[in-house]
């Protein structure tokens, strides 16, 4: 096949002419991402220490929490949150802030599993001897035991960043345009499915995979300290 | 400087502690021993409130620890510990290991804690491995660190929990010359131990457990040489 007639094929135009239109929406999608990681691994912290806390009430808040947004499909987090409950409280129909507090929450308890399970893993005499020099529980948590669970949660917490990434594509539902509604949107306009999903599923590829590789990288470095 | 008054102990159905009186004066070295299960760690790990005894009370200095006044972290501070798989901090080298605590919790500043450190290194033979992460270090010198570790809280006491067991036997000759060492300094100290050499020869006096009290208390010379109880006995034939 020559060049120019594969130039002609009509899927392949459209692809290459609206190809910034689509990666704008995937710079939406890593924009979502990042935030919804960043909050996520901040609210993971605090829940899976209240799920560790001796505290009746911060455990009970820690478990509830998790397991609702576990227990739950993401989809319908969305959907709840953006046409449910923001409009109660902060009054705003903005998909982003709906799509980034959505995936926040929904990351915040996967990752929240991720830091219990991490700190868990440290030998619980690393905690006796940090004790026994004196230490209170925060000190003994942050010089001792934290250290050694931060190494611990590396891969699980990378592998819950790239389910974070594609779990974004679920936010088109509330029209926030990223790279999954980009995609939604050409078809609409051109039909060429094969061709845009194709490009779409790539896009999204590429991104697992240098997410991916970072990870490998991280992981290496830290194996050879 | 350590009273323990009727201390019992259970975990769950198991009583483990079944009413431990005992005293250790200051520069004394008393030496636990006893069959597996009989509550000798389990002593131990009340006296600085890793476990907390149900019933009984504890005394370090004339303060009462089992109070739940007290404040167990300063206690802690006076009182080191010294645990059977060493437990230093895989993430941190060994000049690291014995700065940490004070550092973090006197406040002592950087070059403060690491003279002390490096006196303490001197102290039990590791000058050479300051730089060195615990993963790169024998058993022995593993809980050499962990000794200094302890002293470098300037403990009025130090508590041994079996710090020989998971050692090669190769090993166990340096660590008990460490412990000697600190016993001769007259450091108080309270070992947990299946050494009755070390028992025989550094510690003051010996108490034997079985069952979840001290079965019989003497010198080392009364333990070994002239056992009065049928238990104690029993268990010395097996063991030396």
């Amino acid at each position: 096949m020559s060049l120019e007639s594969l130039l002609a094929i009509n899927g392949l135009q459209v692809v290459i002419k609206n190809f910034p239109y689509l990666l704008e929406g995937a710079v939406l999608t890593l924009k979502i991402t990042v935030l919804s990681v960043i909050f996520g691994m901040i609210l993971g912290l605090i829940a899976g220490l209240f799920k560790l806390a001796k505290n009746r009430v911060l455990f009970f808040i820690a478990t509830a929490y998790i397991d609702f947004f576990r227990g739950t499909p993401l989809f319908v987090q969305i959907l709840l949150l953006y046409f449910g409950i923001l409009p109660l409280i902060i009054n705003t129909d903005n998909p982003f802030v709906a799509a980034v507090i959505a995936c926040s929450l929904n990351c915040g308890a996967y990752t929240a599993e991720i830091v219990r399970a991490g700190i868990q893993a440290v030998d619980r005499g690393q905690m006796e001897a940090a004790r026994s020099l004196g230490m209170n529980t925060r000190q003994a948590m942050t010089h001792v035991i934290l250290p050694q669970a931060y190494k611990i949660v590396i891969p699980p917490l990378l592998n819950e960043f790239i389910a974070v990434l594609k779990d974004t594509s679920l936010v088109a539902v509330i029209s926030a345009e990223e790279l999954t509604m980009r995609g939604k949107l050409l078809y609409s306009t051109y039909f060429e499915a094969a061709w845009i999903w194709g490009t779409v599923a790539v896009i999204y590829f590429i991104m697992t995979k240098l997410l991916a590789i970072l990870g490998d990288f991280i992981e290496r470095r830290m194996a050879t300290e | 400087m350590i009273q323990v008054i009727d201390l019992h102990k259970s975990f769950g159905k198991l009583e483990v502690l079944k009413g431990v009186n005992c005293r250790i004066a200051p520069r004394e070295v008393v030496c636990v021993i006893g069959p597996s299960g009989s509550g000798k760690s389990t002593l131990l790990r009340c006296v600085n409130q890793l476990e907390q005894a149900n019933k009984g009370q504890i005394f370090i200095d004339g303060e009462e620890i089992t109070s739940p006044k007290t404040d167990i972290n300063k206690i802690r501070q006076q009182v080191g510990m010294v645990f059977q798989l060493f437990n230093l901090f895989p993430h941190k080298t060994t000049l690291e290991n014995i700065t940490l605590a004070p550092v973090k919790i006197k406040g002592l500043s950087r070059e403060e804690a690491d003279q002390v450190a490096n006196e303490l290194l001197r102290k039990v033979g590791l000058t050479d491995k300051s730089n060195v992460y615990p993963s790169q270090l024998s058993g022995g010198q593993k809980q050499r660190v962990a000794i200094a570790r302890a002293l470098a809280m300037r403990p009025k006491v130090m508590l041994f929990d079996e710090p020989t067991s998971a050692l090669d036997p190769e090993m166990v000759g340096e660590v008990l010359e460490v412990m000697k060492d600190l016993a001769h300094e007259g450091m108080t100290m309270m070992v947990v131990t299946h050494e009755m050499g070390f028992a025989r020869e550094v510690g003051h006096r010996v108490l034997f457990m079985d069952e979840g009290i001290i079965m019989e208390e003497g010198t080392p010379a009364q333990i070994f040489d002239n056992p009065h109880n049928a238990r104690t006995q029993s268990f010395l034939s097996k063991v030396i």
